[in-house]
């Protein structure tokens, strides 16, 4: 089609020039060139737009690889420290209740015991001399009774204490969380940006042990128990 | 009654544990997977098996068919305490033999109820 007219056009140029005909033949000229610059023109603005894409290509290839070699790694460690910091609290408090149950066991037993001692003394069954024993017991208990009870006191200010990684693992799970997302647009713009129309997505291959489900995310097909209700029911439909 | 505790997770033993003395059940001996429990349960001298179903080496429903496939071990009542939910699992597990079937995370009336059913049809 340009060919066509370049030679139409060159065909008029060499008419005009025999003829002598020099206004025409500038002309003409011009016509050519504009023709060949808007061309150029054309060529120029596609090789501007290429060059601004794969810059923005090559920072967003470095954006992400600074990503895999830092952020990623760091949010490893983060999430490491996160488990090792539940786990911490998780002994902390069983600690704590361990050493707290034989005690609440023994306070029990004592006072079981002495009230029905007291019982058979109110009913007017208990010998004197075992009165005289029954005081001291009673006694002895509340000594032990407010030692006991100290420990108990210190043992719940543990507990209470060891939920505080609650709040620094939620912070630390939310950096996590902020960095995935970063991740995730960098990709979306990679995607994008290298601009295959035609990509499959793969198919998210299935664990063979999924685990924990975690509601809105591994309940959407259905197929799993939502609480102990749920097996109940699917364990009596099977005979259970 | 001796109670083995299998559970990849020291916590989780120990939360099962506690939740068993509670129950009056003090006799209580843990593993840490299959293959651990296994060599306790040839052994002998155990009355029941609470396992934990994802864990490493060998995992609690293969030490299910284990149990089930020793014929010193084929009727011992078996608790399955898990985080694994599928329904597809739970059929699995069911058909592999398990007496009950407990998702976490659970409470203590749960365990209560599910082992007092296991011994329930045990005895009865």
């Amino acid at each position: 089609m340009t060919n066509e007219i370049s030679l139409t056009l060159a065909r008029e140029l060499v008419i005009a020039l025999e003829q002598g005909n020099e206004l025409e033949a500038d002309a003409l000229l011009d016509k050519i060139a504009v023709q060949k610059e808007s061309q150029l023109f054309k060529e120029v603005g596609r090789l501007t737009r290429q060059l601004h894409n794969s810059m923005a290509g090559f920072s967003l290839d470095s954006k992400i690889a600074s990503m895999t070699e830092n952020d990623i790694p760091d949010a490893k460690e983060r999430l490491h420290y996160v488990i090792s910091m539940t786990e911490q609290a998780a002994n902390q408090t069983l600690n704590a209740v361990e050493n707290l149950m034989p005690v609440s066991q023994s306070l029990n037993e004592q006072a079981n015991e002495l009230s029905d001692k007291w019982d058979r003394f109110l009913d007017r069954e208990m010998p004197f001399a075992e009165f005289k024993n029954m005081s001291k017991e009673i006694s002895q208990h509340f000594n032990e009774s407010k030692e006991s009870l100290l420990q108990v006191q210190n043992g719940l200010n543990e507990i209470l204490l060891a939920q505080g990684f609650q709040d620094i693992t939620g912070q630390i799970i939310k950096k996590v969380i902020d960095l995935v997302q970063d991740l995730e647009l960098s990709m979306v713009e990679l995607i994008r940006i290298s601009g295959n129309p035609n990509l499959t997505i793969a198919k998210k291959e299935e664990p063979e042990l999924p685990g924990p489900v975690v509601p809105g995310v591994d309940d959407k097909a259905g197929d799993v128990a939502k609480d102990q209700d749920d097996v109940d029911d699917l364990l009596s439909s099977l005979g259970f | 009654m001796r109670i083995l505790v299998v559970d990849d997770f020291s916590t989780m033993r120990r939360i099962v544990k506690n939740l068993l003395r509670d129950l009056g059940f003090t006799n209580t001996v843990e593993a840490d997977d299959g293959k651990t429990a296994l060599p306790i349960l040839e052994a002998g001298g155990i009355d029941f098996l609470v396992t934990d179903w994802n864990m490493p080496g060998m995992t609690g429903i293969e030490l299910l068919k284990a149990v089930r496939a020793n014929p010193d071990l084929v009727s011992l009542p078996v608790l399955m305490v898990t985080a694994e939910a599928k329904r597809e699992q739970i059929i699995m597990a069911a058909q592999a033999g398990v007496n009950g079937y407990v998702i976490k995370p659970f409470t203590a009336a749960t365990l209560k109820e599910k082992i007092e059913k296991i011994f329930e049809r045990v005895d009865g």
